[in-house]
């Protein structure tokens, strides 16, 4: 199932009328243990928040004359044992179990993308797409190798952010001009590098494959692999482990032009749909 | 009148926002009379494309405290939940200090700050 598919639990504390409040130390310390754990937490006074009552909600409070739904009754406060109701009901509603994904993604920035489907072009692993009028859009975020912002290298708008990532503009900061000759100039660096890293990574790994069958040398093989590796990941801030994880060399091959193959008929599309 | 709705977002899966900033606003929420929303991974809801964002995204107005305004607006974007731009403030705690998105937060009017529209996001 992708993620997207998934529902999750939502846990209201509920502090509006027919319920005491919770001190302000309990409400913090419930907070605080069920944000680390991953579930969404909606604190709800007589204001505006209204207390959630869906399949997929759990309601906690001090409840002086009961509550409609599904419901947690705090009597004595114990963090520990109103966690162990919250997983119970997510158990029970069948919901999300959170953390077995890192949520590490592109986010595209539709006011800087051009629609030129390098992205589309570059990235393996099936993370963009297009939609029906042609227009990039990520399609299957879950298929994102964690903590890799390659993609968004190749960017020439710096377009395509990673809000978790360490830096900006990739982070979401404010695009300076700055940042724009540093993207070019990236790939720029990448043309130099023989086109696009992938093809360059397909090269080395082809030539360092002849060479392992002509000098029978596993050890000079794995080096020139991993000296390959090593500048590819420093050229593209790509995390070692997603390059060690690549698939094979002819596997690297038939995808990528897959992907190019995608890229140009998304942009062939694009064209005629804007020339009628 | 009710005043803006409030979201805080916890990062949970990263440590790019300063853990010391994001426990101090979300202690002084706690000890707030007001209602709130408090979410675990803001960028996990919209992979996830919540429906909870929809809902956040149709209030008369908003105040964020999560990252950077250009992320939030997209990440609402791709989950199909754009957010009003002239109702919606977001709050940087990567970049604020603690205070500052705590007396931001607690101020009654709205600053709106998204990135100005120049596109939107393709319907999925």
């Amino acid at each position: 199932m992708a993620i997207k598919d998934h529902p999750a639990l939502h846990v209201v504390i509920y502090e509006g009328a027919g319920a005491q409040p919770l001190g302000a130390q309990e409400r913090f310390s419930i907070l605080s243990a069920l944000l680390e754990k991953g579930y969404s937490v909606t604190r709800a006074t007589n204001g505006q928040a209204e207390t959630a009552n869906g399949p997929n909600a759990l309601t906690l409070g001090r409840f002086t004359n009961g509550h409609a739904g599904r419901t947690h009754q705090i009597d004595q406060f114990d963090v520990n044992r109103i966690c162990e109701a919250v997983e119970q009901a997510r158990s029970d509603t069948g919901g999300l179990k959170h953390g077995e994904w890192k949520p590490w993604f592109p986010v595209i920035d539709y006011d800087r993308c051009t629609n030129c489907m390098q992205c589309l072009s570059f990235c393996l692993f099936g993370v963009y797409g297009v939609d029906s009028q042609q227009r990039i859009q990520v399609q299957n975020n879950d298929n994102c190798k964690t903590n890799c912002p390659a993609c968004s290298r190749v960017c020439p708008e710096a377009a395509i952010m990673f809000p978790k990532y360490k830096a900006g503009p990739i982070n979401g900061d404010v695009v300076s001009d700055a940042d724009l000759q540093r993207e070019k100039m990236k790939i720029d660096i990448s043309a130099l590098l023989g086109g696009d890293v992938y093809a360059m990574l397909r090269d080395r790994s082809e030539r360092a494959k002849s060479r392992f069958s002509r000098e029978r040398d596993s050890d000079k093989a794995l080096k020139e692999r991993q000296k390959c590796l090593t500048k590819l990941a420093q050229a593209g801030d790509i995390p070692p482990e997603v390059l060690m994880s690549l698939p094979s060399p002819d596997e690297i091959q038939r995808r990528a032009e897959e992907a190019k193959g995608k890229a140009e008929a998304a942009l062939q599309a694009a064209q005629t749909t804007s020339q009628t | 009148m009710s005043g803006p709705r409030i979201l805080f977002c916890n990062c949970t899966y990263a440590q790019v926002v300063p853990r010391e900033v994001k426990t101090a606003v979300l202690q002084k929420l706690s000890e707030s009379e007001a209602s709130f929303e408090a979410v675990a991974d803001l960028c996990e809801m919209s992979a996830r494309r919540d429906p909870a964002l929809k809902e956040l995204a149709s209030a008369p107005a908003i105040k964020i405290a999560a990252c950077y305004p250009r992320a939030v607006k997209w990440l609402f974007a791709a989950a199909g939940a754009p957010l009003p731009k002239t109702t919606a403030e977001v709050l940087n705690m990567r970049v604020q200090s603690a205070d500052e998105v705590s007396s931001r937060l607690a101020a009654s009017d709205v600053q709106p700050n998204l990135p100005a529209d120049k596109a939107q996001a393709p319907a999925g």
